[in-house]
């Protein structure tokens, strides 16, 4: 998927995360974190944010990512609509087994 | 009655405190009014400065405070940088607990006024900067019955107390409220800082309302009062204390102090004449509300009612469902109201509520006591007070106390708090032992002390569902996942005390990222 | 039937604590029109990684006509919830459509056919009037619910306290949800902070015949859970009953007695019922220990 623009999702409430990916010059996922819980999860939800934007064939991107103790399937939610929304695309892939 | 000689009456040497002759020429008559007398009284000194100097407080010295004034509190800040400006130094602050507001004292630990730290916890930048190893001595941790205990047997001396007060005589008669005016600030309840001005070696009064002799009811006698000063401000009323403590709407908390209210009837302790403490934390507070059906339901009353009392406490009070309150430590105005007006609503000091030197202390009168936690271990120790980043964030308080006190302790929690587990396999600090604790309620499940078999059949039979600890724990652990381990450095920042001063855990300097 | 807004992580994660015996995730009215694609995400997402234990899930979508309920199928059909609800269903082609929809995404997804039930919520004068061919239209449809808010502004009034206006609507949906066998859900009771109001209207739609409400606040469980747990002499009759008709085929009676009362097959199907949600409400279990 390509980055077309700025693309955002989730709030700022807690148990939330809000999730802003655009794209960069640079060949890697550059994630600058706020957590609540940076200590105690802050790795992985970092990882989160890679693995599922890898999932989504995005391997460059700049993510700013302010979490408020969100779990990691809220992560993989809202990152996957922040992508979509930055891909400008609607036709979301659920991953289908025999697709 | 005739001439005598005083070496004419027999063992004259051997009774105390007699040795002279009476002459009237050493006595003064007192010609002035109470007014004149009042103004003139030598315990009230101009300034906290001339007050400090009164005292004698020199190098090395301890000093106390009390922490009524909760975030609202200007006295300790005040008389700390009056204390700093005379350049004396290398002390011990030894106040009740401290909080947010009394981030100016990592100054004074910074230039040596302060060498070293006694109290029931502290919060904000001062507690954070302490975990990351501000202080070269460990500050010592002690519940409000340990502090007490401290106090009385010795153990802790205190050189100087400062006590702020609502309200004081120019005699010393001190109180936490005034029936004289509505001048000063409300705290109600003074229970913490009775043993300071009981023991201290030097006691001062730092009141923004002197009123008319005699300060009746005062909370902190005369005799226990060596200097009075008056100031133009002692705390902001909106920090020491809200109007009402509401009830919780959220109803994550509703859910677990509901179950709560069915645990204690169904442990069968909720029979006429029963005693009870609710701890502070949305939760536990509304366990009061459920309660208060199931008391009418069967038409019994409560004989006394605990500790830090809340407008919901005197509600019940108020309406004949509880006979007498015990009061150390007034949470709100509704409480504060009641300790003025209600002949029942007794103020009483840390010692009476929990001090372990004493038999009678109210906490091993309690049936029932519903307390918070930050974390609690599969072993149900409790943690109240570092926070998952092993931060100091919090107050030993009454919990330890009132866990061993009480016959039924109850810790009420949610399983997580956002992403942080509450139910843990090993807290991060114990500050209540697991053997005291007797039941967990969550909003996911009730856990019972595996060393209370009988309690947990009892809960059985009347309808509880039980689960074990660790079933707690795996849920939990499931939900959030695994929090990545706390690393410390080796240096110890805090030693957490028991309630008879023995070391229960130590808190360990936080590693910088 | 607890509602929760689709785009609320923290309401979501802890929707199943509460107590309701179904969570309903809306993707619709609570969910702005520039967050459906997040809320379906997190819905998805929630429905896929929590594990909501034998909870009842429902999620309600977009209508097809809102252009947003085929994407909301192509996501939640692949999250696998127990039900689909469909808002303002007004024709059974409603339902239909939205089930071929369903079917397909099934087949493509690799999921048993018809492994996804449906509910349809009526929440118009058109709806209310073609209630039962919307309750016969589809094996799928386990339900059939009134949405109040937007039927009551549809018939030029609004909600009162005593809800004489819902009248008809609550006795069409009922009707056409028994003749065609399937749940009759009641409408939310927006006045969170009004629980005597609450219990009223419980009290009414369970007499009615409901089978359940909907809640929009937790708080509002344990209320309508209290009206719809049968009594302790409820039970205690229907347990009655039951013996009696054992003790009848013991001996080889044909007619069944109780205390002089005859007992036909209406008064049998009912203790059945009693004891049946006796049984799921717990009470039950309490009382055979």
């Amino acid at each position: 998927m390509e980055l077309k623009k700025v693309g955002t999702s989730g709030t700022l409430e807690s148990s939330d995360i809000m999730v802003t990916i655009k794209g960069t010059d640079k060949q890697k996922i550059d994630i600058n974190l706020t957590s609540s819980v940076e200590k105690q999860f802050g790795e992985e939800i970092r990882s989160v944010i890679s693995d599922t934007l890898k999932k989504l064939g995005i391997c460059a991107a700049e993510v700013i990512a302010v979490d408020k103790g969100a779990l990691n399937c809220t992560i993989r939610a809202r990152v996957k609509a922040a992508a979509y929304r930055a891909c400008e695309i609607t036709d979301f892939s659920w991953g289908d087994n025999n697709e | 009655m005739g001439p005598f000689k005083l070496n004419d009456i027999p063992h004259i040497n051997e009774l105390p405190a007699i040795g002279e002759e009476f002459r009237d020429t050493k006595i003064e008559k007192h010609t002035s009014s109470l007014k004149e007398r009042s103004e003139k009284s030598s315990k009230l000194l101009p300034s906290i400065r001339e007050a400090i100097i009164a005292t004698g407080l020199r190098d090395g010295m301890t000093i106390s405070f009390h922490h009524h004034f909760r975030n609202g509190d200007y006295v300790l800040n005040m008389v700390m940088d009056e204390i700093a400006a005379m350049g004396i130094k290398n002390l011990t602050l030894a106040p009740s607990s401290l909080l947010e507001i009394h981030e100016p004292l990592i100054e004074h630990i910074k230039n040596g006024v302060i060498k070293r730290i006694e109290t029931s916890g502290m919060r904000g930048e001062l507690a954070t900067a302490i975990s990351h190893g501000l202080m070269e001595y460990p500050v010592v941790f002690r519940s409000h019955g340990g502090r007490a205990y401290a106090i009385e047997t010795r153990r802790m001396r205190i050189d100087v107390a400062f006590l702020g007060a609502p309200s004081c005589d120019p005699f010393g008669n001190a109180n936490g409220y005034s029936r004289e005016n509505d001048n000063g600030v409300i705290c109600g309840s003074m229970g913490y800082a009775k043993c300071d001005a009981q023991y201290a070696n030097k006691v001062v009064i730092i009141t923004d309302n002197i009123v008319p002799f005699p300060n009746a009811p005062f909370g902190i006698p005369e005799s226990d009062v060596d200097f009075i000063v008056e100031v133009d401000k002692i705390g902001d009323p909106s920090g020491i204390m809200s109007g009402a403590t509401r009830y919780t709407k959220n109803p994550k908390e509703l859910i677990i102090a509901e179950c709560a209210a069915n645990v204690i009837e169904a442990s069968g302790k909720l029979t006429d004449g029963f005693s009870i403490q609710m701890g502070t934390g949305g939760a536990s507070l509304a366990v009061t509300r459920f309660l208060e059906s199931k008391m009418q339901q069967k038409g019994i009353k409560a004989s006394f009612a605990l500790g830090g009392i809340t407008g919901s406490m005197v509600s019940l009070f108020e309406k004949g469902l509880i006979k007498k309150l015990l009061d150390v430590q007034s949470f709100d105005l509704d409480a504060a109201r009641s300790l003025i007006n209600n002949r029942f609503h007794q103020q009483i000091s840390a010692s009476y509520y929990a001090s372990p030197g004493n038999p009678g202390s109210a906490v091993n009168q309690l049936d029932i006591v519903v307390l918070s936690a930050l974390e609690i271990d599969t072993d149900f120790n409790v943690n109240v007070l570092t926070g998952s980043d092993g931060v100091i964030r919090g107050a030993i308080g009454g919990h330890c106390d009132t866990a061993a006190g009480a016959s039924l302790t109850i810790v009420v929690c949610p399983l997580c708090r956002g992403r942080i587990p509450t139910i843990v396999k090993s807290v991060n600090t114990i500050t209540t032992p697991g053997k005291t604790v007797d039941v967990i309620v969550t909003e996911q499940g009730v856990a019972v002390n595996p060393r209370r078999p009988e309690l947990e059949e009892t809960l059985r039979k009347n309808g509880i569902e039980v689960c074990s600890s660790q079933e707690l724990q795996e849920k939990a652990e499931k939900m959030v996942g695994i929090p990545k381990p706390i690393r410390y450095t080796d240096k110890i920042v805090g030693i957490v005390t028991y309630r008879d001063g023995s070391v229960i855990d130590v808190i360990r300097q936080v590693e910088e990222e | 039937m607890l509602f929760v807004p689709g785009n609320n992580p923290g309401m979501i994660q802890d929707a199943y604590i509460y107590g309701s015996d179904s969570i309903m995730f809306d993707l619709e009215d609570s969910v702005s029109v520039g967050e459906k694609d997040s809320a379906r995400c997190l819905v998805y997402e929630a429905l896929t990684n929590l594990d909501y234990g034998t909870k009842e899930t429902v999620v309600r979508i977009n209508s097809l006509e809102s252009g947003l309920g085929i994407s909301d199928l192509e996501a939640i059909v692949r999250a696998r919830p127990n039900v689909i609800r469909l808002p303002k269903t007004e024709f059974a082609a409603d339902v239909t459509d939205c089930e071929k929809e369903i079917e397909r995404i099934e087949k493509k997804a690799g999921i048993a056919v018809g492994t996804t039930k449906m509910m349809a919520a009526i929440e118009s004068a058109i709806g209310v009037l073609n209630a039962k061919e919307i309750a016969f239209s589809s094996k799928r449809l386990i339900g059939i619910a009134l949405g109040a808010e937007d039927y009551v502004t549809n018939l030029k009034t609004n909600r009162s306290p005593e809800g004489t206006e819902l009248m008809f609507a609550r006795s069409m949906i009922l009707h056409a949800a028994r003749a065609a066998g399937i749940a009759a859900i009641d409408t939310v009771y927006s006045d969170v902070n009004n629980e005597e109001g609450l219990i009223a209207e419980a009290t009414l739609i369970k007499h009615l015949g409901f089978d359940g409400k909907s809640v929009i606040n937790p708080r509002q469980i344990a209320p309508i859970h209290k009206i719809f747990t049968p009594t302790e002499k409820d039970i205690k009759k229907s347990m009655a009953i039951m013996e009696a008709i054992a003790e009848a085929n013991r001996k080889g009676s044909g007619v069944i007695a109780l205390n002089g009362k005859m007992i036909d097959k209406p008064i049998v199907e009912r203790a059945k019922w009693v004891l049946k949600l006796a049984r799921v409400s717990g009470v039950l279990k309490d009382m055979e220990e």
